[in-house]
């Protein structure tokens, strides 16, 4: 029984069934086992909708009641950073697309390379958040709660290094402000930023997750493993992918593009 | 002929620890949940013994004793009281209720009522209950850490700003155990939609893979948001993001909402699969066709639906608008409707059955009487004027251990008696068995119904002592539980007993019911079926009659399709 397998895509049963190679032992026929891990996915999908609402939702809430200090936040947002990734995730979908029509038509080489450029792209928006994600971390542009956040009540702001330039321009946007309002307005900011790491954060995870399984799947397409009888890997992987390009779509918008 | 356990079965064709650790057979792993889900009952329920010492005298035993323990002082005493509710109540809602039903008796019995060989991804079965195991180490080091003392519902801020104790151990706990019960979820949904056999349709699967099929759809849509929710709490904790700690400018009542959009639905998780056994157990002690099947079937899916638009009602008295109390409450009667309509089939159903008083039917019955009181005080908490006096008090605590407790366990016990024979392949002593269930049974209504009048009195639950004229039902409350641990103990004593010494082997199908996972040897073969089984109606009790020399039921063959030899007893047997 261990030896049995669950696993979709590879071994076959173990006990004398006349079974094709890719039959799990307790489906009866490839189709069955295809929809089965099809909808398995979709409903994963779903979950992984849901998970990621319980941030929209906190995004909602708290920018409903600050729009103008949400709308500020987002200018210290690099757009241009956030364009690029966002052609580059739309690029990696396209090839994972593709990924899927060369495995269901056989093509081992166009596969190989489509699963490439998209595990290339992943890797190319992971490298952009981190020069994003360094240079908010080095000016201060952090969660309220955070020590060197410019943001939080209790600890001073200590510059690092020339990175000062937001700093200066918050102190003179809030220059006229009560010394109330200038609190508000900073621990407000400091909360945008508290979702703007935790959305980018989660959805990092994901991709860099996807990385993983595209990987794996690359390797399994190296081996030759996928055909036209059995790209059911290639298939989900290529869905969930399009679901952090999905999250990620909603969070460029929301993120960088409000004020 | 007698009874007699086959020779290889899933029990024994594989041997040692790694053969059941890192086993795929959906029956296997049943069976190990249920056995965890057993000692973390155990473990919650002796919190729970020690939060009803604590209350059965005003200024009770641990705070006199505390001198024992060493705390110098009431408060630090009274902190261990918070830690005591804490922990019952997060071990017994995440670790005993949720994967109770669905996990344990859904895995062993779901793949075989559908004629299947195991369910769609036994790997990723495997993987939740190794999710399980992980989570509830995680609950152990929050036990032998700090502890914790939040409430199960960890409410913020004092979760995540003001709390010492291991707040981080048990939302991470949460947070795995959660990915269990999506996993699961997903694996009983597409297990029912693409293995049924041929022959049963939507209508013709028992109502227990109905209500595993509803649960499903929630633990699918409801947990990722729990799983989030202790997410960002975990995060808020240890960064400070400010979305729920005020002194960050948060705000904590998103907590409470984005919190209770699952944690309501996960009531349904608690009491759908449970609705599901009852049914299961109803129909096939009554010897009748169940009353209402459609009815019974889309009530669950009816309440799964409901259960997503009615949470608001935990917050009455949290600052939400006037409109939405209003709304959340109207909305919160819906839930009212499928519930009843279940229950109103299970009375049509026992109405001139062929009734047999088994252990199984035992607890159908406690069922029946436990959750109309449980369901029907909810109808008070809907209510936003009676639950404006109501909320927090002991009302609510007495609510819903009818429902969680009375309902949810008490089907779990009785389905576990129900399916034990095939599990194990051996019959337990009926005497000994129906003596747990009645101890258990009162202990259960001295336990908990003192609490509603404390409650409709306005003791204030969570409070580690209280005023001299509670005093009364508390007593009466404390002398229950005790009782209703010996109920319990009762019972587990007959199930072990039935393994030890002189084994009574038990036949295929000890209970006359159709369902195709009777159809299988007690216990089963490694893989359920060569091929999946003709597929009748769950409910056609006349495809089954007794046979002494097996001392059980045997299928017999409605010739040519005409039951009605069947019924006359002159069908031949298979």
């Amino acid at each position: 029984m261990t030896t049995a397998s669950a696993d979709a895509h590879g071994h076959h049963g173990d006990h004398g069934h006349d079974h094709p190679e890719h039959l799990a032992h307790h489906f009866d026929t490839l189709e069955q086992q295809f929809d089965s891990c099809k909808l398995g996915m979709w409903a994963f999908l779903l979950t992984e909708v849901l998970f990621f609402s319980g941030l929209f939702v906190a995004y909602a809430t708290l920018r409903a009641n600050n729009p103008e200090i949400f709308s500020l936040a987002a200018s210290f947002l690099d757009t241009k950073w956030g364009a690029i990734n966002t052609v580059v995730l739309l690029v990696s979908s396209f090839t994972a697309a593709m990924s899927v029509r060369n495995a269901q038509l056989g093509e081992t080489s166009k596969l190989k390379r489509n699963l490439l450029i998209t595990l290339v792209c992943a890797g190319a928006f992971m490298c952009i958040k981190y020069v994003e994600y360094s240079h908010k971390y080095h000016v201060g542009l952090l969660p309220p709660g955070m020590e060197h956040s410019m943001f939080n009540p209790e600890t001073p702001y200590i510059p690092h290094g020339d990175h000062t330039g937001e700093y200066l321009e918050l102190q003179a946007h809030t220059a006229d402000m009560t010394p109330a309002e200038r609190v508000h307005t900073m621990t407000t900011l400091g909360r945008f930023f508290g979702v703007y790491f935790f959305l980018t954060g989660l959805h990092g995870v994901h991709v860099l997750i996807g990385m993983g399984v595209i990987g794996w799947v690359l390797m399994r397409a190296n081996r030759g493993e996928f055909g036209p009888d059995n790209f059911t890997a290639v298939d989900l992987v290529a869905l969930y992918w399009h679901l952090v390009d999905l999250v990620w779509i909603f969070l460029f918008p929301l993120l960088y593009l409000i004020h | 002929m007698t009874t007699t356990t086959p020779d290889v079965h899933y029990l024994n064709h594989e041997k040692g620890f790694k053969s059941w650790f890192w086993t795929l057979d959906h029956k296997r792993l049943g069976v190990m949940y249920m056995w965890s889900v057993i000692a973390a009952f155990i473990l919650g329920g002796i919190f729970a013994l020690l939060v009803r010492m604590e209350l059965m005298e005003p200024n009770g035993y641990v705070l006199e004793n505390a001198a024992l323990y060493g705390f110098s002082d009431k408060l630090s005493a009274a902190d261990l009281y918070n830690h005591f509710f804490t922990l019952h109540g997060a071990i017994m809602v995440f670790l005993v209720i949720i994967p109770g039903i669905p996990a344990a008796l859904g895995n062993f019995a779901l793949p075989m009522m559908l004629g299947a060989k195991d369910v769609a991804y036994p790997k990723l079965n495997r993987f939740s209950y190794h999710l399980w195991l992980t989570g509830a180490i995680f609950f152990v080091m929050a036990l032998v850490t700090k502890g914790l003392d939040t409430g199960w519902t960890f409410y913020a801020p004092y979760s995540t700003s003001h709390s010492d104790s291991a707040v981080i151990w048990a939302t991470m706990g949460a947070f795995i155990l959660g990915f269990s019960s999506i996993f699961t979820g997903l694996n009983m949904l597409v297990t029912i939609h693409k293995m049924r056999p041929d022959g049963m349709t939507w209508f013709k699967m028992p109502l227990f893979i109905w209500a595993i099929y509803a649960t499903a759809v929630i633990q699918i849509l409801a947990t990722p948001v729990i799983g989030i929710a202790l997410l960002m709490l975990t995060v808020e904790r240890t960064l400070g993001v400010g979305i729920f700690d005020p002194a960050l400018g948060g705000d904590p009542v998103l907590f409470e909402h984005i919190f209770w959009f699952y944690s309501h639905p996960a009531v349904y998780v608690m009491i759908l699969p449970a609705m599901g056994v009852v049914s299961e157990l109803i129909a096939n002690f009554s010897r009748k066709p169940i009353f209402g099947y459609r009815s019974i079937a889309f009530s669950s899916v009816a309440i799964a639906i409901f259960s997503f638009i009615v949470w608001g009602h935990h917050m009455f008295v949290s600052g939400q608008s006037d409109i939405v109390n209003v709304v959340f409450s109207a909305l919160t009667f819906s839930v009212a409707v499928p519930s009843a309509i279940k229950v109103f089939n299970w009375v049509a159903t026992l109405y001139k059955g062929s009734i047999s008083l088994d252990t199984p039917m035992w607890y159908a019955l406690s069922v029946i009487w436990l959750f109309g009181i449980g369901g029907l005080t909810g109808l008070w908490l809907g209510t936003l004027g009676t639950d404006i006096h109501l909320h927090d008090t002991y009302f609510v605590v007495a609510h819903f251990h009818f429902v969680m407790v009375g309902s949810a366990i008490f089907s779990f016990i009785g389905g576990i008696f129900y399916w034990w024979p095939k599990m194990f392949g051996v019959m337990y002593s009926e005497g000994i068995s129906k003596l747990g269930c009645a101890i258990a049974f009162i202990g259960f209504n001295m336990t908990f119904l003192p609490q509603f009048v404390a409650g409709s009195h306005g003791m204030p639950r969570r409070y580690f002592d209280y005023d001299p004229q509670f005093e009364v039902y508390n007593y009466w409350s404390s002398i229950g539980a005790m009782v209703l641990g010996v109920g319990l103990s009762i019972a587990l004593y007959a199930l072990v007993r039935s393994l030890m010494g002189e084994r009574k082997p038990a036949p295929a199908n000890p209970w006359g019911a159709v369902t195709l996972d009777w159809q299988c040897t007690s216990p089963p073969p490694p893989h359920n079926f060569d091929h999946a089984p003709p597929v009748d109606g769950p409910y056609d009790h006349e495809l089954v009659r007794w046979n002494d020399e097996l001392n059980g039921y045997e299928p017999v063959d409605p010739v040519d399709g005409d039951p009605n030899l069947a019924r006359m007893g002159s069908a031949k047997t298979v």
